[in-house]
C-alpha cells in the first residue's frame, strides 16, 4: 500500500545554529525535498541607516563596525572611502597601505569564518572549524595591536587611520605571513580534495551566470559562476591599484566552487598584505582634517569596496550639516540572498543548510 | 579599458532617441528620469549593447521633506562603465513607482526596502511586503518626520 504524503511547512530559524545568526526561513517541504522558500528578515535589525543620520561623519564609523561584525576593517573601509569622495580628498600614502593591510587580513580572516561554518554545516565536527579559527585568532592579534579592539575595530578614519602601527606590529605580521602559508597547506590538504566535501558540494544549488548578474549577486559567489570581476580590479582603491593580485573564477556555481574561490583567495590576500609591507614607507597615516566634519550641501558619494561578502556600499547625501543627510548601505550579504529561493528549491534540507553555508551571509549586514 | 563613470548628460542622449519623453533632466553626476517612465527606461538601459547595464548595484532612496529621490546605481560589466538614474517623486502620501523587478531581479529585496523604511510603493513588483519590519508597523522610519 502506498505511503500518503503531504507537504509540512518548516521554520528554519530565526534561532537556530546553522542560519548564521537570526535569519529565518519558511520551508515547505515534500518529505524531505524543498518545495518553497520563504526568507523572512529584519530579526537584528537596528536602523544603522537612521541611526547614522544622528551621528557625525566620525562616529558614523562605530555604526560600521556592527554590520558585517566579521569583516569590520573592510566596512569601515567602504564608508571612509565614501566621506572622502563627499570631502574630495584621499589619505596619505602611508594611511592607504596601512588600510590596505588591515582589509586583507580582515578578508582573510572573514573568509575563514566563512569556510569553517561552511564545513562545520556539511557535518565536520569542528576540526577544520578549529584549523579556521586557529589563523583569525592571530589576525585578531595583530588588530588588538594596530588599535586595541579585536572585532569592532573602528581602526580607519576618514582620511586615512587613526594611529600608525606600533614598532612591534611589524614582526609580528611578518610571523604570521611566515606560518600562513604552512597553516593554509594544512587546512587545503585536509578539506580541498576531501571526498565527502566533493560528492556532496559539487553540482549542489548552482546558480548560472546570468542569474547571478541579472540578481545582482556579488562577491566570492558571483566570481563561483564564472565572471572574473572585483571592485578592487575595477575601481582600486587605497593601494589596490600598487599591487598585483588575481581574481580567483570559477565556473559552475555551485556550492563547493563558491568554496572553492574562497580558499583562493586567501592566498591572493596574503599576496597583496606582502606587497603591502614591502612598500610602505614612513610618513603620516591620516590627513588633518576638523574633528567635525561639514562636506559641502548637496554633494553626493557612493563609496564601494569588495567586501569579503560581495560589493559593499555606502550612499551618503550630505545637506552641509555634521551628519550624512542620507546613508544607504548597500549590502552585499542581503542582496545575494535574492537567489535564496532558485539556490534552494528542489534540494533536500541537508543541502539547504550547506548552501547557505557556502553562500556565507552575515545577519548584521542583512539586516543593518 | 579602464572603468568610467558614464555623465547624466550621455546618458540623457541616448535615452532621449530611444525613449521619448523620459529625460527630465540631466547634469555630469546622473540624470533624471521621468518617475512613470522608469520601468521602459530600465528595459532600454539593459538591453541597448551600447550602455548594457546588466547589473543593478543598488536601489536608494532619499526623502527632501517635499519630494523623494530613488536613485539607481548601474553597472555594465562588459562596457566597463557605470551610471545613476534618478526618479524625482513629489509629495509624501501614497507614493508609488513602477517596479524594475522584471528587468533586473537584483531589484526584489531592495524595492521592498524602500516600501519598508520609506514608504515608496512599486507596482508590479510580485511581492511588495515589509521586509526588516513587520506587517502592521506604523509609518516608515527613515522618512525624515519619522521621530
Amino acid at each position: 500500500m502506498p505511503i500518503r504524503t503531504e507537504p509540512m511547512t518548516v521554520n528554519v530559524g530565526p534561532q537556530h545554529p546553522s542560519t548564521h545568526g537570526v535569519f529565518r526561513l519558511r520551508i515547505t517541504f515534500d518529505g524531505e525535498e524543498i518545495l518553497e522558500v520563504e526568507p523572512v528578515f529584519g530579526y537584528l535589525h537596528r536602523g544603522t541607516e537612521k541611526l547614522a543620520e544622528e551621528r557625525n561623519y566620525v562616529q558614523v564609523v562605530t555604526l560600521t563596525d556592527r554590520l558585517d561584525y566579521v569583516s569590520s576593517m573592510i566596512n569601515n573601509q567602504a564608508y571612509c572611502l565614501a566621506v572622502e569622495q563627499l570631502l574630495e580628498v584621499e589619505p596619505p600614502d602611508r594611511g592607504k597601505y596601512l588600510r590596505t593591510i588591515a582589509a586583507e587580513l580582515q578578508r582573510i580572516a572573514a573568509h575563514l569564518m566563512g569556510i569553517g561554518f561552511f564545513l562545520q554545516d556539511l557535518g565536520t565536527l569542528g576540526t577544520p572549524l578549529m584549523y579556521c579559527f586557529r589563523t583569525r585568532e592571530k589576525i585578531l592579534d595583530l588588530f588588538e595591536m594596530l588599535c586595541g579592539a579585536r572585532i569592532t575595530v573602528s581602526y580607519l578614519r576618514p582620511g586615512g587611520v587613526f594611529a600608525d602601527a606600533p614598532e612591534d606590529f611589524w614582526p609580528a605580521l611578518d610571523r604570521f605571513l611566515t606560518d600562513l602559508p604552512g597553516e593554509l597547506s594544512e587546512l587545503e590538504q585536509l578539506i580541498l580534495e576531501n571526498e565527502i566535501v566533493m560528492v556532496r558540494t559539487r553540482g549542489v544549488s548552482t546558480l548560472p551566470l546570468d542569474m547571478a548578474i541579472n540578481s545582482s549577486v556579488s562577491g566570492p559567489v558571483l566570481r563561483a559562476s564564472g565572471l572574473a570581476w572585483d571592485w578592487r580590479k575595477a575601481e582600486p582603491y587605497d593601494a589596490y591599484d600598487r599591487v598585483e593580485f588575481d581574481v580567483p573564477v570559477a565556473q559552475n556555481g555551485d556550492n563547493y566552487d563558491r568554496f572553492w574561490v574562497r580558499m583562493q583567495e586567501l592566498h591572493q590576500s596574503a599576496r597583496i598584505v606582502r606587497q603591502c609591507v614591502e612598500q610602505i614607507e614612513p610618513g603620516p597615516v591620516r590627513l588633518d582634517l576638523p574633528l567635525v566634519l561639514r562636506p559641502e550641501p548637496g554633494r553626493e558619494a557612493y563609496g564601494r569596496v569588495e567586501a569579503s561578502k560581495g560589493e559593499l556600499a555606502f550612499y551618503l547625501f550630505s545637506d552641509g550639516g555634521i551628519s550624512p543627510y542620507r546613508c544607504k548601505i548597500r549590502s552585499p550579504s542581503l542582496i545575494n540572498l535574492t537567489v535564496t529561493e532558485h539556490l534552494l528549491v528542489g534540494w533536500k534540507l541537508a543541502d539547504m543548510i550547506v548552501t547557505l553555508g557556502s553562500v556565507d551571509i552575515n545577519m548584521g549586514e542583512v539586516d543593518r | 579599458m579602464p572603468f568610467q563613470a558614464l555623465t547624466g548628460e550621455a546618458l540623457a542622449d541616448r535615452l532621449a532617441e530611444a525613449v521619448p519623453d523620459s529625460v527630465e533632466r540631466a547634469d555630469g553626476d546622473c540624470v533624471w528620469v521621468e518617475p512613470s517612465q522608469i520601468a521602459i527606461t530600465a528595459q532600454f538601459l539593459r538591453d541597448d549593447p551600447g550602455l548594457d547595464f546588466q547589473f543593478l548595484n543598488a536601489i536608494s532612496a532619499v526623502d527632501f521633506i517635499d519630494s523623494f529621490d530613488v536613485v539607481y546605481h548601474l553597472t555594465s560589466f562588459r562596457q566597463q562603465h557605470k551610471g545613476v538614474v534618478k526618479a524625482r517623486l513629489h509629495g509624501r502620501e501614497s507614493l508609488s513607482l513602477p517596479s524594475v523587478y522584471e528587468v533586473w531581479r537584483g531589484a526584489d529585496l531592495q524595492e521592498r526596502e524602500v516600501w519598508d523604511l520609506m514608504g515608496i510603493r512599486f507596482e508590479g513588483h510580485p511581492n511588495m511586503k515589509r521586509i526588516m519590519l513587520w506587517e502592521g508597523f506604523d509609518g516608515h522610519p527613515l522618512r525624515k518626520d519619522y521621530l
